[in-house]
């Protein structure tokens, strides 16, 4: 007897990556400071909107995303909306580009990861610019950009699971 | 239908973010939000950075016993610059006291305040803030500022029952009316969400040096006068800025000031007065026999001593 074909469920999926983003964000903002040094800020939301735009975009993809945002604002304790706003816009730059990462190498889909983070710190720097008329510190934001980008394998490695978890991609 | 629903979102984010930045006073249903995020956050963060403490103070105690040669040399030579120092605050403090008496000068009441610990720290360039683990129960309120052992680190800006956010001096949104001890000199310190927040409208009638003093100057009775900031340091961009005195020391605990504004400072009897006492001014007198009174200007409670032509 035939066992039925697999079905994907997305939203198990998007949960828990969800959890695994919040979890992390959570724990890289206790209060810390080694030899006068304070560890990195990453934003991991980034890695499920770079994972989301390019191999499944949805209808709920959007929403989920300025869930996330919204916490990184409560979280963070940031202007309200800001990390929606940019999670989203790297979110659209993902969608508008994810024909071109398509069987891309790891090193080239790095690349377009770095490019997407960019996005969302530039739309970040400029609305707090206009919101505060205060550029903030552009190699505070370089350094975040820098530790944000260093999450590609995360991305990476959740797409490959993902692909293996799809049966349509098999 | 999934370009359109990105887009939609993405619109509604966008006004989301103007109508939330442009909205004063600010909305309840956003500030609600916030408390509600503080009071979840602030246990989690307590908990999951118990451990980090633990290992924190465990560190310190190694390195303590390994390095307690070279600390006992430094501590002796600190205690006895320190001694020297001593001497000459004795004979300060004598002459102070003198002089205050002398000229009945009344000092600010010591203002309450209550310890609390750092439970969660956003350090990114868009956002420094922190949450403390005292708020509206241990009597904390907006407005409070909050200080570190050595210096002013920033002020609250939203209070939960058991919880505050801290909006520190380095953030893009943070403005800190200071004045330069050695000049008198105005500034607004400036957050970028750098280290080093930079002076803003500098106005000073002597130049600024590296290494000035710079304190709180209770414009607009925010925050209290006097209040340790930092020293001028000259940035990389060629700015003036300020390396803050809370960067010296641990982040784990802070202490917030109970300060409201400045009729704390102040009885609440001499407050009750509703006349204003008049002051003698230095304008010409009209001589006895014209019979009428010496002019007075109602300006403020000192009196201007008379100088003889």
């Amino acid at each position: 007897m035939r066992t039925p074909a697999r079905v994907f469920e997305s939203a198990p999926w998007m949960a828990v990556t969800v959890v695994m983003c919040m979890v992390g964000s959570i724990i890289f903002a206790i209060p810390l400071k080694v030899f006068g040094l304070q560890p990195p800020e990453p934003v991991f939301s980034l890695v499920p909107v770079f994972v989301w735009g390019a191999s499944r975009p949805s209808i709920t993809a959007p929403l989920v995303i300025l869930g996330l945002g919204v916490f990184q604002d409560l979280l963070w304790g940031s202007i309200f909306g800001l990390w929606p706003l940019c999670l989203l816009a790297a979110y659209l730059f993902v969608y508008a580009i994810r024909r071109f990462l398509s069987g891309q190498e790891f090193v080239i889909r790095w690349a377009w990861f770095c490019a997407a983070c960019a996005v969302a710190f530039v739309v970040a720097d400029v609305a707090l610019t206009l919101a505060d008329r205060t550029l903030p510190d552009l190699p505070g934001v370089a350094a975040q950009w820098l530790v944000t980008a260093a999450l590609y394998p995360l991305a990476n490695r959740l797409t490959e699971r993902y692909e293996n978890e799809n049966a349509r991609f098999r | 239908m999934a370009p359109l629903a990105l887009v939609v979102v993405l619109a509604g984010t966008a006004a989301l973010f103007v109508l939330a930045r442009g909205q004063e006073p600010r909305s309840p249903g956003l500030d609600a939000a916030r408390r509600m995020a503080d009071s979840v956050l602030a246990p989690v963060e307590r908990v999951l950075g118990a451990p980090v403490i633990w290992v924190h103070h465990a560190g310190d105690s190694i390195s303590a016993y390994i390095f307690a040669g070279s600390q006992n040399r430094a501590l002796k030579a600190q205690l006895n610059q320190a001694l020297s120092w001593q001497d000459k605050a004795t004979a300060l403090q004598v002459d102070n006291d003198r002089l205050r008496a002398l000229l009945g000068v009344k000092t600010d009441p010591p203002l309450p305040m209550v310890l609390g610990r750092t439970v969660l720290d956003a350090r990114g360039p868009f956002a420094n803030t922190r949450l403390v683990d005292v708020g509206a129960a241990r009597g904390v309120m907006e407005g409070n500022p909050v200080l570190s052992d050595h210096g002013l680190v920033g002020r609250i800006v939203g209070v939960a029952p058991n919880a505050s956010r801290v909006m520190l001096l380095t953030d893009t949104e943070s403005r800190t009316p200071v004045l330069l001890s050695r000049t008198n000199g105005r500034a607004i310190l400036t957050g970028d969400g750098g280290a080093n927040p930079s002076l803003a409208y500098l106005r000073t009638h002597d130049p600024i040096r590296v290494g000035d003093r710079v304190l709180t100057s209770g414009d607009g009775g925010v925050l209290p006068r006097g209040l340790p900031v930092g020293v001028a340091v000259k940035g990389l961009d060629g700015a003036w800025r300020v390396a803050l005195d809370s960067d010296a020391v641990p982040i784990d605990y802070v202490r917030v000031l109970l300060f409201r504004d400045f009729s704390q400072l102040v009885p609440a009897a001499a407050l009750a007065h509703r006349s204003i006492p008049s002051i003698a001014t230095g304008a010409p007198q009209p001589s006895p026999s014209a019979g009428t009174a010496a002019p007075t200007t109602a300006t403020s409670g000192l009196s201007v001593p008379r100088s003889a032509p």
